[in-house]
This record gives structure tokens, C-alpha cells and sequence, in this order.
């Protein structure tokens, strides 16, 4: 089974995701939305793979079928080597505990009817991680300190806490699960600009620390260069452009990833008025009837005939840079 | 970490740390109306367990010789067709009343909210299955529901109460189904399964707990609803056999006599007003102390 | 000449179960006819409520204005009952909004046509199909493609980047002097984003309206805004142009601001600088300085006074007793 292709920790081939559209009394299934069609990535230990993209494109999709929140509709998902899809459920959970999620709510996300230690120390719980109470009480509270919160607040209820030290929280409730690999989907966009930043710190901090490797779902251009090794952009269930950072920032390939980085404001007036827009027509098309061809044809203003007859494949146009596009 | 110590910052000076339980007792005893209904219900509890030394006579003893006083020294609320005494009677009432209500919300409660936890976590045809046949129970006019049980199950006590909770249980199990449903969506429970959390602990320690509230607040209104209803049977005699004493059946025997001893009902329906209308306002109060958004929600 | 809109020292409060909550605190500002105006500041700072309060749209009780003018057209409008004809002829009328939830602020039982002819026939007293006529033209001009048959759909019927283009078309459907768009795109992706600012910047431009835009995001208003206001803890702690502000901010807060998040066009590697702390409790707010527990400065401001604002440049003032000039406010930071 062992794969060793030099530390890659997490592989995604050909991975599928339908969602079928049931109708009437006996819920046949009248269709399909492909929230996922046919991606693959592969991400190495220790980095952090930005996953942009716009609403419904299908990120988050991606997300929850490496967290087996999902099940693939097809398609190989290899962590450390193992196929997790095709795992057995009882043998899949040991190795489910390595997977964690970071949420965007920090409001949801946290049970209100469970104190901050006991949603901390849930999963050191369930697997048995500390065998008696104090090692248990003393783990708590490391990972308190961890992510920057006093453990003395572990009596307290969520409401009792803000926006920035809920997410501490959910980062701490990840974290006890010992994780090598965190899915963490969009944990910034929720919450106020200047309680970000200390949160993105923190988060680049424990990769530093624990060597964690990210999957950073994210639709905030301008925070994915910031974090990112490398950065894939995804357009209805497709990903159209995957190269590190700063090919992505700075020699973008792909028409979409042009307008979605010229989309994006900087703060500041005299380089806003140098630059160059480019604003998209129209909206983006329902991946239930998606377009044929290139997903993004229909709003390209580089579209050309060809453009709608087939699927472009992802083409490696200059070392590990790869984009979707027959344009390029 | 002194970014720590900032975060704490603006609790500094500030009113203290209200605990959730503080909370929920000043907003539920606010109101001198929640307090009234709390005082019935711990008075009639209180009434129900020593009823043996509370009441003055044998609630069962029958005196031809003194049917029908009006009230006096030797019978405080007078007596009845069969010469028994109507404050004993009454007292020994409330046993029933509060066996009842206890009994048949358990009854109800624990079946319905399993049901309705089963079929809103698992869903599926499970789910569709509970769920069609709760409908079909609900079809029914709940007192025709009650009356066909009772009598298929015939007379007693225990049959009451089984007759009661069944007709009881849909909504228990319609209100969790939809708790439960609407929790699943939450991020926590996503967490709770990502972390490894199995079935059991992600509907024990997740679902149900956050689905408590609003069912808390329905159980103590059946709690009245289900002494009404026991009433309701026993007064057209279907319900407990005579000549255990209960409030429904007191008030169906004493309305032949309505013109001469008007007591003979009057004091069993005051009674069962009293401790329903308690069950409603504490039901009420504790709507509103567990979460204000609840408000208006049952 | 006299501004268009004038608002002084405007406070409102909110009564609630936890205490009295001072959501703005003494905002002035002014707007001059076909400016546009960006105001800044994170959730909870006050600044929707503040424009709010223009068109009185704060829910009384618990909302109260306690006090302020807001002069528009040299009238005062906190003088008329909010329920009065002429402020049911301002809102909308003369003063458009935008809000940030287009899915909310339409009613769903009615298609777009009929809600935006409705605000046609009330304020300009339209025939029907007067209006009819004028709703398909602003709505051809937001870019709503089949203006003429996608006037009888229903809001749920848009997507998210239509719905909000319909609300542009409607706010300026009446031609009024003045719109308020708050938060127009916090709900939209970014090309989506880009599409709706570029077309409501295009209709203001068009119909010389003055725009107020209220956001979160620096960068929006880097890219659309003639001038800026800071605002922090309900009040405005930062005022001026808009390349004056960027390039040399004279506020802890602004500074801190712009440090704390990544730009796309920066040097990779940079270490961000948080915000230590969060926003007061603007029920029990710090006694002196709105901002000083949070201040990055703390250690060189002696002063135990609540500052004023103060000009420090040309139209640029600040609410902070440091002099924080040009080159040392980058530096002070690292």
C-alpha cells in the first residue's frame, strides 16, 4: 500500500462530488449538481495549499470529502498513502482524527450548551488520548495557552466569549486531536478585520510549531498570497489554475484568475489608479446546468469558438504551473 | 501572554460574570405570576405525598347516614352522595392528578422524543415511517384518540395512563423530530463528528441537550393538559374505577346535586382549574427564562 | 457653497437589557454635492447606525436619537417625526440606500418591477406606465440583461449580484441628491463585487449623485472614495481626503488598520500586526480615549484627556493627542 511519493501527505485523484436533485412524492433523482467534477491536487507535508474561489464553485465541497463529511461520488482521496474513501469506517476513524476542520462560524460552531474546556477536551475524550483526570485537565489547558487563551477561562460558556476568542476555541478543538493535516475553511472571513490578523498569525504560528499542513479554503485573494505555498483557483467544481503563489499572483495564466485577482481592492488610492480592471459580465452559471466546454467560456473575453466544445484539461505550461485553459 | 490579558480586558470594572443559571432564575421568578404557579405545584405535591395524614377521614368510607352535608366543624367541605368526606376526597385527588401528569408525560416524553430523535437523525425510511404513523396518530381527534384506547385497553389505572401517554406522544415526537433536524445543520455537530464523536455521543451530548429547551417548556404544559384529560375521561367514566377518588369523576358525580350542594363540584374543578393553570404559567415563565428567541415558538 | 448633507454631533442610543449603549457618540461629518465619502470601521463601531439615523430608519424604541442636526438641504431633518410626508418624500426620494442583504431588503410577494415602480409613482408621482417605462430603463442601465422581462420576476428569481444591481436601480431610480450604501458588497464574491461597485460608481457618476459608502473593507474604499472617516467605538476618529489618510494616517487606529491586513501587492513575508484586544463595549466604554487600551502607542501618550478631533493637515483631522506624521507612522509599527 505504501506509496512514497517524497512526503506528499495528502492526494486527491479524480475526485467527484453530484449532488442528486430529487423531485416529487418517490424522490427520483431528476438530475445532478456536479458541486465537484474531476479534480485532482496533491499537497506535501508542511505546506499550505490555498483553495480560492467564488461561492458555490465547489470548495467547500472539496473540503468535507477529505474530512469524509461527504462521500465522494467517485474518486481516489490518499492520505499518508492509505485510499481514506474506500477505508472501513471503524479503521478510517484513528486515521480521521489526523484530519481536522476549522470553521468559518465561529458562532455555530461551538456547541452553546458545552463550556470551552469541555469542547476542548471532547475529542482527547473520545480517544482516550489521557488516561486520568489530570493529565486530561493539564492537556486542556496546553492547548489553551496554545492558542492564546487564558486556560482559566475554560469554565466559560461560547457566549460568553468574542468572535476571535470563539475561533481560538475551534483552532484549540482541532488541535486536540493531535491533527497532521487541517481543512480550514474560510476561518477568517467571518470575523473583523483587526481580529484577523491574529488569527492568521496564530494559525501560522502552529504550522510553524507542529508542523501541521493546511488546506486553506479561502475566497479572500489578498490573505491566500499571504499564507499560501501554493495556490489552486477553482470555477464551477473545476479547478482552472494550480501553480505555487507567486506564479499564481504574478503571472496568472488563466482569464479567470486575472479578473478575480483584478477584482480585488488595494488598499491604497494611488496604485488603485494605475490599475488595470477587468470586470466579469454576467453571473456565475448554475452548476446544474453547467456550460459545455471551458465552465468559464461564457464570460471569457478571450473565449474563442473551440472554447465551448470540450472540457480543457489541465495542462502543464511551465513547471508546476498548471491551468485549464486552451488559450494559453 | 500579555494578549491574553488584553482580550480580557473590557470585563475589567464591568458588572460581573452573570452565571447562566442566575440568569434563568431572575428572569423566571420576575413575575409574581410564575412564583403563584410554583406555589400551587409545590402545594399540591406536597398535598399528594402525605395525603394520609393530611386528610381527616378515609376518602373511601362510605356513611349513608351523612350523605350530602353542607359544609360543618366535623366536614369542613361537606360530604358527598355516598356520605364522604369531600376535603378527604379532594386531598386524595391530587394523587392521582399528580400521578397522572407525572406518568403520562414520561410515558409520552421518553417514547416520543426516542422516536423523534431516531427519525430525525437518521432520517431516511425510518424516519419517513416514524414520522407517517406520529401523523396518523395525530389525525385523530386526541379525546376520541384517548376514549377508543381506554376502552380497547378497559378500565384501571395503569390503562389510563397508557391511554393518556399515547395520545400524548406525537407531538413529543413531531416537536423533537423538527429540534433535532434543524440542530444536525449546526457547525458543532459537523465538529463533533470530525473529531470522531460517535452516534450516541453526537445525539446525547450535542443534539438533545441543545433540543431540551422548547420541550422542557411542553412537558410542563402536559403536565396540566394530561390531569385535564385524565379528568376529561374520568367524567365520562371511562377513565380510573370508582371509588378511587380522582378530581374528574368527583365533579361528573357531582353535578346530579349541582342545586342542592353545588360544592361537590365546584371543589374538584377549582382544583384542577388551579393546578393547570399553575402548569401553564410556569410553563410560561420557563419559555421565556430558558431563550428569549424562543418566544412564540410553541 | 453649503454642503449638501451636514451632521452634527449626532448621538444615539440603545436601551438595552444590559445597559445603556452609546452606538454613535458625537458624529459629525459633512458631504458636498456628487462627492463620495467612505466611512470606515469594524462591526459595532456605529457606522451603519449613524446613516441610519440620517433617514431616522433607527427602530425606536430601543434606538433613540438623543441628540444632533442632520442638515440636508438646509433643512434639519431630526426636526420632522420620522413618520412624516417629508421624510417619507427624503427616504428614497432624495436620499437613496443601498443596504448590504439585497434578499431582505426587496419584499418577496411582489416581483422587482412593481417595488421599484412603487417608489417611482410614490416620490415623482409617475403614471403606471410612466414608471413601468423608467423602472426597465434603470434597470437596463444596472445591466440587468431582458430589462423589459426580467421586470416581472421575483426577488428570489435574481442571484445575489442581480438582486443587488436591482437595488442599485432602485435607490437611484428618483434621481436623489444623496445615496447611503451600506455594506453594498460584504455579501457578494469579488468579481461579483467588482461588477456591482463598478456599475453603481458608473450611475453615480452619471446622475451626480453624492454617494456615502459604508464598509469594512480598506480597499474599496481606496479604489472608489474621494474622502474617508474612521470610525471607532461611535465616533469618527479619522477625516480627509482619501489619498491623504492612506498615505499618511495620523490615527493608532487607521495605522493599525492598514497594518493588520495583507496586501496584494506587498512584499511576501511580512509579519502582520493584530489589533491586540477587541472593539470596547460600547456599554461601559474606556474613560479616557476610546482607543487606549488597544493603543499601540499607549506608552508615548501622556495625556489623561479624551481627545478632540483636530486638524492636522488640509481638511485631514484626527482624534488622537500624538502628532503621527508621514514617515514615522510606518515605522512606529514594526
Amino acid at each position: 500500500m505504501e506509496q512514497s511519493s517524497n512526503n506528499t501527505i495528502l492526494e486527491v485523484k479524480n475526485l467527484k462530488k453530484y449532488f442528486p436533485i430529487t423531485k416529487g412524492f418517490l424522490r427520483r433523482t431528476a438530475g445532478h449538481v456536479k458541486a465537484v467534477d474531476n479534480i485532482s491536487l496533491k499537497i506535501k507535508k508542511g505546506e499550505t495549499l490555498g483553495l480560492v474561489g467564488e461561492s458555490g464553485c465547489g470548495k467547500t465541497t472539496v473540503g468535507r470529502c477529505i474530512l469524509r463529511v461527504y462521500d465522494p461520488t467517485d474518486g481516489e482521496i490518499r492520505f499518508q498513502g492509505q485510499d481514506i474513501v474506500k477505508l472501513p469506517y471503524n479503521k478510517n476513524r484513528a486515521l480521521r482524527r489526523k484530519i481536522q476542520l476549522i470553521f468559518q462560524d465561529p458562532y455555530g460552531s461551538l456547541d452553546p450548551r458545552q463550556s470551552a474546556g469541555s469542547i476542548v477536551g471532547e475529542a482527547i475524550k473520545i480517544h482516550k488520548i489521557c488516561d486520568n483526570k489530570q493529565t486530561h485537565k493539564k492537556r486542556v489547558e496546553e492547548l489553551f495557552t496554545l492558542v492564546g487563551l487564558d486556560p482559566e477561562m475554560a469554565s466559560r460558556f461560547p457566549h460568553e466569549f468574542s468572535g476571535g476568542q470563539r475561533q481560538r476555541i475551534g483552532i484549540a478543538r482541532a488541535l486536540s486531536c493531535d491533527p497532521v493535516f487541517i481543512v480550514c475553511d474560510e476561518p477568517f472571513s467571518a470575523l473583523d478585520v483587526s481580529i484577523q490578523a491574529q488569527i492568521i498569525n496564530l494559525l501560522q504560528d502552529l504550522q510553524q510549531k507542529l508542523g501541521l499542513t493546511y488546506l486553506m479554503i479561502a475566497h479572500d485573494l489578498s490573505v491566500v498570497r499571504h499564507i499560501s505555498d501554493n495556490v489552486a483557483i477553482m470555477y464551477l467544481g473545476h479547478i482552472v489554475e494550480i501553480a505555487d503563489w507567486r506564479e499564481i499572483y504574478e503571472r496568472p495564466l488563466m482569464p479567470y484568475t486575472q479578473a478575480l485577482l483584478s477584482a480585488v481592492p488595494i488598499p491604497d488610492p494611488i496604485v488603485e489608479k494605475k490599475r488595470e480592471r477587468i470586470i466579469l459580465e454576467g453571473d456565475v452559471p448554475s452548476p446544474i446546468n453547467p456550460p459545455s466546454g471551458c465552465p468559464f467560456h461564457p464570460r471569457c473575453w478571450k473565449a474563442a469558438p473551440d472554447c465551448s466544445k470540450e472540457i480543457p484539461e489541465l495542462r502543464e505550461i511551465s513547471p508546476n504551473h498548471l491551468v485549464a485553459c486552451i488559450r494559453v | 501572554m500579555s494578549e491574553a490579558d488584553l482580550e480580557t480586558w473590557p470585563e475589567q470594572g464591568q458588572n460581573k460574570r452573570v452565571s447562566e443559571f442566575q440568569r434563568f432564575l431572575r428572569v423566571m421568578f420576575g413575575r409574581w405570576l410564575v412564583i403563584f404557579g410554583t406555589f400551587v405545584i409545590v402545594l399540591t405535591v406536597f398535598v399528594a405525598l402525605f395525603a394520609p395524614q393530611l386528610a381527616p377521614y378515609n376518602p373511601n368510607k362510605v356513611n349513608l347516614r351523612e350523605m350530602i352535608e353542607p359544609p360543618s366543624a366535623k366536614h369542613l367541605l361537606g360530604t358527598d352522595e355516598m356520605g364522604r368526606d369531600l376535603l378527604s376526597r379532594v386531598i386524595y385527588g391530587s394523587r392521582i392528578a399528580v400521578s397522572v401528569g407525572i406518568v403520562v408525560v414520561c410515558i409520552a416524553g421518553v417514547i416520543g422524543m426516542s422516536l423523534g430523535l431516531i427519525a430525525g437523525y437518521f432520517g431516511g425510511w425510518i424516519g419517513t415511517m416514524i414520522m407517517r404513523f406520529m401523523d396518523a396518530l395525530m389525525s385523530l381527534p386526541p379525546l376520541v384518540l384517548m376514549l377508543a384506547i381506554a376502552v380497547m385497553l378497559g378500565g384501571g389505572i395503569a390503562k389510563v395512563y397508557v391511554a393518556l401517554g399515547i395520545a400524548f406522544m406525537p407531538t413529543y415526537c413531531r416537536l423533537m423530530c423538527g429540534e433535532i433536524l434543524s440542530i444536525k445543520e449546526n457547525d458543532y455537530v459537523m465538529a463533533a463528528n470530525v473529531i470522531g464523536a460517535g452516534h450516541i455521543r453526537v445525539m446525547f451530548s450535542h443534539l438533545v441537550p441543545n433540543a431540551f429547551p422548547p420541550l422542557f417548556v411542553m412537558i410542563t404544559l402536559d403536565l396540566g393538559f394530561a390531569i385535564l384529560a385524565e379528568a376529561s375521561l374520568s367524567f365520562l367514566g371511562i377513565g380510573i374505577n370508582p371509588p378511587t377518588a380522582t378530581w374528574g369523576a368527583m365533579i361528573n358525580s357531582g353535578q346530579q346535586y349541582l342545586l342542592t350542594n353545588p360544592l361537590l363540584s365546584i371543589v374538584p374543578g377549582v382544583a384542577i382549574v388551579l393546578l393547570v393553570l399553575a402548569f401553564n404559567l410556569v410553563g410560561d415563565g420557563l419559555r421565556d427564562a430558558l431563550d428569549p428567541r424562543l418566544r412564540g415558538k410553541i | 457653497m453649503a454642503p449638501l448633507l451636514e451632521v452634527k454631533d449626532l448621538r444615539v442610543t440603545f436601551d438595552t437589557m444590559n445597559g445603556l449603549v452609546k452606538a454613535v457618540d458625537g458624529v459629525s461629518f459633512t458631504i458636498d454635492k456628487g462627492e463620495i465619502v467612505g466611512l470606515v470601521g469594524e462591526s459595532g463601531c456605529g457606522k451603519s447606525v449613524s446613516q441610519m439615523a440620517i433617514t431616522q430608519l433607527v427602530a425606536t424604541p430601543p434606538g433613540k436619537i438623543v441628540s444632533g442636526e442632520v442638515i440636508f438641504e438646509g433643512r434639519d431633518l431630526l426636526k420632522y417625526h420620522p413618520e412624516s410626508n417629508m421624510m417619507r418624500d427624503v427616504r428614497g426620494g432624495q436620499i437613496g440606500m443601498i443596504f448590504q442583504e439585497p434578499m431582505t431588503s426587496f419584499n418577496p410577494v411582489f416581483t422587482i418591477g412593481e417595488q421599484i415602480m412603487e417608489s417611482l409613482r410614490l416620490h415623482l408621482k409617475l403614471s403606471r406606465s410612466a414608471a413601468r417605462k423608467r423602472a426597465i430603463e434603470v434597470l437596463e442601465e444596472v445591466g440587468i440583461p431582458d430589462a423589459s422581462v426580467r421586470i416581472n420576476n421575483y426577488p428570489h428569481q435574481f442571484s445575489g449580484g442581480m438582486r443587488q444591481r436591482a437595488m442599485i436601480a432602485m435607490a437611484l431610480s428618483c434621481s436623489p441628491k444623496l445615496v447611503i450604501a451600506d455594506e453594498p458588497t460584504t455579501a457578494l464574491d469579488v468579481t461579483t463585487q467588482a461588477q456591482v461597485l463598478d456599475i453603481m460608481m458608473k450611475m453615480v457618476e452619471h446622475y451626480h449623485n453624492a454617494l456615502i459608502i459604508v464598509t469594512h473593507n480598506l480597499g474599496i474604499i481606496a479604489r472608489h472614495a474621494q474622502r474617508i472617516n474612521v470610525m471607532y467605538a461611535g465616533r469618527i476618529v479619522e477625516s480627509g481626503p482619501s489619498e491623504e489618510v492612506f498615505l499618511n494616517p495620523g490615527h493608532p487606529y487607521t495605522i493599525a488598520l492598514m497594518k493588520s491586513v495583507p496586501r496584494l501587492d506587498e512584499k511576501r513575508g511580512r509579519q502582520l500586526i493584530p489589533i491586540s484586544g477587541i472593539p470596547p463595549n460600547l456599554i461601559n466604554m474606556p474613560p479616557i480615549c476610546s482607543f487606549k487600551p488597544r493603543c499601540p502607542m499607549v506608552d508615548a501618550c501622556q495625556s489623561l484627556s479624551d481627545p478632540e478631533l483636530r486638524p492636522v493637515g488640509k481638511n485631514h483631522s484626527v482624534r488622537c493627542h500624538l502628532n503621527i506624521s508621514g514617515q514615522n507612522s510606518g515605522t512606529i509599527f514594526e
